[in-house]
């Protein structure tokens, strides 16, 4: 394949706030920046949880409505499934030396990979600057993102 | 597959990863990090091939960029600017070991 055709950069978005929501973007992000290829992410809805300081350590597994799961939503919905559920797939993670959300963000930061905030999100959850991590860059409207985007892929997760 | 690097026979996969790693030196190491753009292998750089070498020795795998950064003390920031552009990848190359097959 000719050079040309490599892919240079990417710009994900990450929009879910569960761990099976927040974690595919960042391993997409890194995995970019272990390869060579510029990476943006575009944290929109509750994907801003993933960079909020309040609430990036506290990210879970959703065990209701979640068929794969194989989890009954009726077994899911009990107190403290997700926690037992979420604890069990990071042990996991763990093993295969996958980081704990905000060390991701901080090794993703240190590789390069620039994040961002969605504006509209941040309005609509009535959010400073000073509520998201050191990592983030900056707030962005919808258009800056395509700006930043120009000439690379864009992924939605 | 064989291949002349530095002078020396040494056997290489398709990509230019060395198969055995007892036939690496640091001439070797030298001449592959020119081939991939790095002109000089600095202190910093060598601590990274070090690493990477006692580590693979030990468990038989490359380590990942967490475990580089957390078990071989080496910042993932400092990593990246020594290495630009894929730092595992070229790193590994340099070393002497198997390319790194991780996701992460």
């Amino acid at each position: 394949m000719p050079n040309d055709d490599k892919i240079k950069k990417v710009s994900i978005i990450i929009s879910k706030g569960s761990l099976e929501g927040v974690y595919p973007g960042l391993i997409l992000a890194n995995g970019a920046r272990m390869k060579g290829i510029e990476a943006n992410i575009f944290f929109t809805f509750f994907g801003l949880d993933a960079i909020t300081k309040k609430k990036m350590n506290k990210i879970k597994v959703a065990t209701v409505g979640n068929p794969a799961m194989g989890i009954p939503s009726l077994i899911g919905i009990m107190p403290g499934m997700s926690a037992l559920a979420s604890g069990m797939m990071k042990k996991q993670m763990e093993q295969l030396d996958i980081p704990p959300i905000p060390e991701f963000i901080e090794m993703i930061y240190d590789a390069g990979g620039k994040l961002y905030a969605c504006l509209a999100s941040v309005e609509m959850f009535k959010l400073k600057k000073e509520d998201f991590c050191d990592q983030v860059e900056d707030v962005l409207t919808v258009g800056d993102f395509y700006e930043l985007s120009a000439g690379g892929q864009i992924i939605f997760t | 597959m064989e291949k002349v690097i530095a002078g020396y026979t040494v056997d290489v996969t398709e990509e230019g990863y060395l198969t055995q790693m007892k036939q690496w030196n640091k001439e070797i190491a030298e001449a592959i990090a020119k081939e991939l753009g790095i002109h000089e292998l600095t202190e910093g750089h060598w601590k990274v091939i070090e690493f990477l070498r006692r580590d693979f020795a030990e468990t038989e795998k490359v380590p990942t960029t967490r475990r580089i950064k957390n078990v071989g003390n080496i910042p993932t920031k400092d990593l990246y600017d020594l290495f630009p552009d894929g730092p595992v990848l070229k790193a590994a190359k340099i070393a002497g070991i198997s390319k790194p097959v991780s996701c992460v």
